[in-house]
């Protein structure tokens, strides 16, 4: 279990992480909490010649609130959104899912920005960022630019970065007053992946649905908005029927492969349980 | 061979120098290098917790990070709780709750709990549960583990409240 040679470089800024990359093009791989490279890394699926760690790059962690948004550092780990007050306070929804992800042991390790920028539709920030409408922001050699979450997921391991660009920023709308949240993941024990999850963020108005929000984790290529299951909720009274009907429309757009998890009809059906789930404890943390 | 890196870093207390290949795992470097036997190589794929270590005040699993990842770091293992010739409160918990049977999990199991215990000194049982979830013990003796670390939690604030 001991990868392939290459060449180490700690990077101390962002600039001269770039630098490398630039230099070194294709070879090249950041590593951020290693926990999904390294195991790559491991059993050869994954070979670079040039490891670039962002571990030493210090800009890359922190919290922060700037008008309307929560502002992450992309090397801000799944342990620091766990323990923040400001994230707890501003979008719960991100701790909850943080505490489903993994062990603790790789929670200290394991980061936002290392989660996201890998394009594993398994991985559980993707959805939860499509349901918080949330945007990322890449440097590169051409400066900096701003991407939605809705158009950075481009299939299995491929996402908007370019091979010179650095995810820095995660950049996350706070959550209005009253909505309701939930993460509902199925997964056979710790440490696991999900067999089905579902995020969703819900805004009532009385008993009508105001506005919501609805994306699933490892129910394709990429973690899918669900968005003809949002339009079926918008505007209806919040009952089983909606429910069952958002649940249907969010079932087929699943395009899950069949694994040791279960076969893709299983896990389709699970996917639309996940959604029931979700929807439910969402609405009665609505206010 | 060009490609070698000196990492210098703390291994319980004492200064370390090592020099290895950017693909050497900190979990080998122990082992193999440094005569650290404590943390245990179970499953190498991030899945057991039984090499797990602490450093820089993280639980990590050493099979998991590299060892030029660990310049300058403070690295804790099994091997640097004993104070003195006195059992760390957690080791003696181990023992006095029978907190293992064939004890391959237990440094693991007992480095992890020391960060747990240093984050949480009064943790309650669906604490220790959810937080000691990185580490598998397959005698499954689940039961004992969370009372050691419970024995450990007590003696611990009870030490602190008379000093």
């Amino acid at each position: 279990m001991i990868p392939r040679q290459f060449e180490y470089h700690a990077p101390q800024s962002v600039p001269e992480a770039i630098a490398l990359l630039q230099k070194y093009g294709d070879a090249a791989k950041l590593l951020a909490g290693g926990h999904s490279l390294l195991p790559m890394m491991k059993i050869r699926f994954a070979e670079p010649e040039h490891l670039v760690d962002l571990g030493k790059v210090a800009e890359l962690r922190g919290i922060s609130e700037k008008g309307k948004e929560l502002r992450i550092g992309a090397m801000t780990t799944e342990n620091d959104l766990i323990w923040s007050t400001l994230v707890q306070e501003k979008c719960p929804l991100l701790v909850e899912a943080a505490r489903l992800i993994a062990d603790p042991q790789v929670r200290y390790k394991g980061t936002l920005g290392g989660d996201i920028s890998h394009g594993d539709p398994g991985n559980d920030h993707p959805a939860i960022m499509l349901a918080l409408g949330a945007s990322f922001v890449l440097q590169g050699s051409d400066g900096e630019r701003v991407v939605a979450a809705d158009d950075f997921f481009h299939g299995l391991y491929d996402t908007a970065l370019e091979p010179d660009e650095v995810l820095t920023e995660i950049r996350i709308p706070v959550m209005a007053k009253g909505t309701g949240w939930c993460y509902a993941k199925l997964k056979r024990k710790i440490g696991d992946f999900a067999t089905a999850a579902a995020a969703v963020m819900l805004r009532m108005k009385g008993d009508t649905v105001e506005d919501v929000s609805i994306a699933l984790t490892n129910a394709g290529a990429t973690a899918l908005k669900a968005s003809a299951a949002e339009d079926s909720l918008r505007g209806k009274k919040f009952d089983d029927a909606a429910i069952a009907e958002a649940a249907q429309a969010a079932m087929s757009i699943c395009d899950p492969a069949a694994d040791q998890r279960g076969s893709v009809e299983y896990k389709i059906a699970m996917t639309g349980e996940m959604v029931h789930r979700a929807l439910r404890t969402a609405h009665e943390r609505a206010k | 061979m060009a490609n070698k890196h000196t990492v210098s870093f703390k291994l319980n207390g004492n200064d370390v120098d090592v020099v290895v290949e950017p693909r050497e795992l900190l979990i080998h470097t122990l082992r193999e290098r440094l005569a650290t036997t404590g943390p245990h190589i179970g499953c190498e794929t991030s899945h057991c917790g039984a090499c797990t270590v602490d450093l820089d005040g993280m639980s990590v699993k050493s099979c998991t990070v590299l060892t030029v990842q660990c310049q300058d770091a403070d690295v804790l293992t099994i091997e640097g709780l004993e104070q003195d010739g006195e059992l760390h409160a957690l080791q003696e918990g181990f023992m006095q709750e029978h907190g293992l049977q064939c004890g391959y999990c237990t440094p693991g199991m007992i480095t992890r709990a020391y960060r747990l215990l240093q984050e949480n000194p009064n943790p309650s049982e669906e604490d220790i549960r959810y937080w000691m979830a990185g580490n598998l013990c397959r005698c499954t003796g689940y039961q004992n583990i969370v009372k050691a670390v419970q024995f450990a939690a007590e003696k611990l604030s009870s030490a602190q409240e008379v000093s």
